[in-house]
C-alpha cells in the first residue's frame, strides 16, 4: 500500500515535463471554450434559444447528425465487420479510401459532392426522378455530414469486431449459428460499445460540420451556419450566444453518450 | 464415424497435406503434434470453420466436406476456455439449443442436467469472467454436449490448467466419454496426456500424419526418427543392423555391439527408451541380452525421477526413480553399468 502510494506520489523529471506539455495542450482546448461559455449570461443565453431561427437551426442540426449517424451506421457497421473480418483483395485501398474525408479540406468535400449529387449530374439526377433533391434541402445537408464523419464509426466498429475472439463465432457456429445469428448474437453484442462510441464521434463531428454543408445547403441553416452568418453580419456580441449554446448542447449529449457507452464495465 | 481423404489445408508458412484418417464410433483419438504442426488448424477443417485446399471428409457415411459448421453436427471445445462473456453460464450453455429453436423448458432442463452431471450447478448463474481455469473448461465442455453432437472436437482442453486441475479434468472428460460413447478427437502437444486419454494416437509432424496407432505402438514402436523423438525415446541412433546368433540382429556403434530381436536388419534407426534400461553399480545377471559398463556422466533431477546419462561410448540416458538412485548412491564420474532387453531396442 505504501509501495503504492510513493509510486504515486513521487515526481520523475519525466513526469514532469510531460505532465506540463499536456496542461499547456489542455489549456489550450479548455481555455477559449471556458471563455466562451462564462461569457455569456443565462439570461442571454435563453433569450437567444428561444429565437425562432436559433431554436430551429440548433434542432435542424441535431435532427441531421442523428439522421446521418443512422444511415452511417447502416451502412458502415456491416463494411467494418468485413474490414475487421476478412482479407480480400483491395482491402487496403478500401481502408485508405474510408480514411480520406479526414483529410480531404471539407469545403472541397462539398464540391466534390455537389458533383455527384447535383441535379445536373447522373446520381443527382437520377434521386431528382425518385423526389429526392440535395442541394439546398435536408438531404443535402445529411450526405455532406455523412460524407465527413463516416470514417469515426467504421473505424471505430472496426476496432470493435477486430477486439471480439474470433473463436466465439467459430463457436457459435458450430453450436448451430448461421452467420447472420453468429453477427446479431456474439459479434454484434460483444463490440457494441464501440460502435456507440464511434457513433457518438460520427454524431458530434456531424454536428460540428460546416464546410462541406455550406456548399450543398446554405438553407435551411444548421447552427455551424448561423453562427457564422451572424458573425458575418452582426459580429461578435451578437454571434456569441448561439456559439455559447451550440457548445453547450454538444458537450452535454456528448459527454452523456460517452457514458452510456461505458456502462457495464468492460468486455 | 469420421474418414478424412487426402485433406491439404493451407496454412500460410506451410501446407498440412495428405491427412488420411479413420476415427471408429465412440473411440477417443488424439491427434499429437508439436506447437505448430496445425493440430487446431485440423479440427477446424473437420469443423468446417476453416477453408480446406483439397480433400474430403465424412460423417457417419455421409459427405460433410461442403457443410457449413451449423450443419455438421460437431462439438467444439477450444482451449483457454472461450465462453461468451457476455452471457451467463446458464445461456452459454444452452446457446446451441437456443439456436436450434428448442421450447425454454426443454433447454432449462437440458442445461441443469449436464450441469449437475458434470459438477457445475452452483456456476449456473454466474459470469465466464468470475470463474477459475477448471471450472471454465467444465463449461466449455457443458456447452459442446448440450447440443448432442455426433462428435466432439477438443483443442488442448488441459494445456492451460494447473497439475491438480488437469488431473481432475482429465478424470472428468475420460468419465464423460464413457457415459455418452461420444467419438471425440483431442488435440494436444503433451504426449503423456496422449498416452494417457487416447485410445488411439494420430503423429502430425512436418504437416503430415506420421503414425497412427494405439498408445502403445506409438510409445514402443515409433516409426521415424520424429515420432522417436517426440515421444521422448531419447536413446535415438542411426545404425547398421547385421544378423547375429539365435535370429537376433546385432547393431554396433562404434566399438559396442547390442543386441535387438527385431527382424529388420540394414541402414536402419534404433530407439531406446530410457525407462527400458537399468543402472546398477555392479553388473546385473539377468536374462537381458545387452549389459555394458559405462561412466555416470550428467545427472538431471525431475524431482519424483531422475535422468541420468552414462557414457559407453556411446551416451545413453536412463531414468530411474529418485528413491534407487538416492539408494545406490550414484554420483557423477561413478562407473555404473546399464542393462536391456533386445525386445527393448526398436528398429525403424
Amino acid at each position: 500500500m505504501r509501495a503504492v502510494a510513493v509510486r504515486y506520489l513521487s515526481v520523475s523529471p519525466l513526469k514532469l515535463v510531460f505532465g506540463l506539455l499536456g496542461l499547456a495542450i489542455l489549456a489550450f482546448i479548455g481555455f477559449p471554450l471556458v471563455k466562451m461559455v462564462l461569457s455569456s449570461s443565462p439570461a442571454a443565453l435563453w433569450r437567444t434559444l428561444l429565437e425562432p431561427e436559433v431554436k430551429d437551426s440548433i434542432l435542424l442540426t441535431l435532427y441531421c447528425a442523428l439522421l446521418t449517424t443512422l444511415t452511417g451506421a447502416f451502412l458502415g457497421v456491416p463494411l467494418a465487420y468485413l474490414l475487421a473480418r476478412h482479407e480480400f483483395p483491395g482491402k487496403r485501398v478500401i481502408e485508405g479510401l474510408v480514411d480520406i474525408p479526414v483529410v480531404v479540406p471539407h469545403s472541397a468535400a462539398g464540391i466534390a459532392l455537389l458533383f455527384v449529387f447535383g441535379r445536373k449530374f447522373f446520381l443527382g439526377g437520377l434521386f431528382h426522378a425518385l423526389g429526392i433533391d440535395f442541394v439546398g434541402e435536408v438531404a443535402g445537408i445529411v450526405i455532406a455530414m455523412l460524407f465527413v464523419s463516416t470514417p469515426f464509426l467504421v473505424n471505430a466498429a472496426k476496432e470493435g469486431f477486430r477486439s471480439v475472439d474470433v473463436r466465439l463465432e467459430n463457436v457459435a457456429r458450430t453450436l448451430g449459428a448461421s452467420p447472420w445469428q453468429t453477427f446479431f448474437r456474439v459479434s454484434l453484442p460483444l463490440s457494441w460499445r464501440s460502435i456507440l462510441s464511434g457513433s457518438v464521434m460520427m454524431w458530434a463531428r456531424g454536428i460540428s460540420e460546416f464546410g462541406a454543408v455550406l456548399i450543398l445547403t446554405y438553407h435551411p441553416m444548421v447552427a455551424p451556419i448561423l453562427v457564422f452568418e451572424r458573425f458575418e453580419s452582426y459580429g461578435l456580441e451578437y454571434t456569441r450566444p448561439v456559439a455559447v449554446l451550440l457548445i453547450l448542447i454538444c458537450l452535454v449529449a456528448f459527454v452523456a453518450l460517452r457514458a452510456a457507452s461505458g456502462w457495464g464495465g468492460r468486455k | 464415424m469420421i474418414k478424412i481423404r487426402d485433406l491439404s489445408v493451407d496454412l500460410g508458412q506451410f501446407l498440412l497435406q495428405d491427412v488420411n484418417l479413420d476415427i471408429e464410433e465412440g473411440e477417443y483419438f488424439v491427434v499429437l503434434g508439436p506447437t505448430g504442426a496445425g493440430k487446431t488448424v485440423l479440427l477446424e477443417a473437420i469443423a468446417g470453420l476453416y477453408p480446406i485446399k483439397s480433400g474430403r471428409i465424412w460423417l457417419d457415411g455421409e459427405e460433410i466436406t461442403g457443410l457449413g459448421p451449423e450443419r455438421r453436427g460437431i462439438g467444439f471445445a477450444y482451449q483457454d476456455y472461450v465462453l461468451f462473456p457476455h452471457l451467463s453460464v446458464r445461456d452459454n450453455i444452452g446457446f446451441g439449443l437456443r439456436q436450434r429453436g428448442r421450447p425454454r423448458g426443454e433447454i432449462r432442463a437440458r442445461v441443469d442436467e449436464l450441469a449437475e452431471l458434470i459438477g457445475i450447478s452452483h456456476l449456473l448463474g454466474r459470469r465466464p469472467g468470475t470463474l477459475s481455469g477448471g471450472e471454465s473448461q467444465k463449461v466449455v465442455l457443458a456447452r459442446a454436449l448440450a447440443t448432442r453432437p455426433k462428435v466432439l472436437l477438443l483443442d488442448e482442453p488441459l494445456s492451460a490448467m494447473d497439475p491438480l486441475t488437469r488431473e481432475e479434468l482429465q478424470r472428468e472428460l475420460r468419465g464423460i466419454h464413457e457415459r455418452f460413447r461420444m467419438t471425440t478427437v483431442h488435440v494436444t502437444h503433451d504426449f503423456e496426456e496422449a498416452i494417457a486419454m487416447g485410445d488411439r494416437i494420430a503423429v502430425l509432424g512436418g504437416g503430415r500424419v506420421v503414425q497412427v496407432g494405439t498408445a502403445e505402438e506409438v510409445f514402443r514402436r515409433p516409426n521415424s526418427e520424429f515420432v522417436a523423438r517426440f515421444s521422448l525415446a531419447q536413446n535415438i541412433f542411426r545404425v547398421n543392423v547385421e544378423e547375429g546368433q539365435n535370429g537376433l540382429g546385432v547393431i554396433s556403434l562404434g566399438d559396442t555391439r547390442i543386441s535387438t530381436s527385431s527382424e529388420r536388419r540394414g541402414g536402419l534407426h534404433a530407439s531406446l527408451r530410457p525407462e527400458d534400461i537399468l543402472i546398477s553399480t555392479e553388473p546385473l545377471h539377468s536374462s537381458a541380452l545387452n549389459s555394458l559398463p559405462g561412466t555416470l556422466n550428467e545427472v538431471s533431477d525431475r524431482g519424483s525421477t531422475v535422468y541420468l546419462t552414462v557414457s559407453v561410448p556411446p551416451d545413453f540416458v536412463c531414468l530411474i526413480t529418485r528413491r534407487s538412485f538416492e539408494e545406490m548412491e550414484l554420483r557423477q564420474g561413478m562407473q555404473v553399468f546399464i542393462t536391456f532387453k533386445a525386445s527393448a531396442v526398436h528398429i525403424f
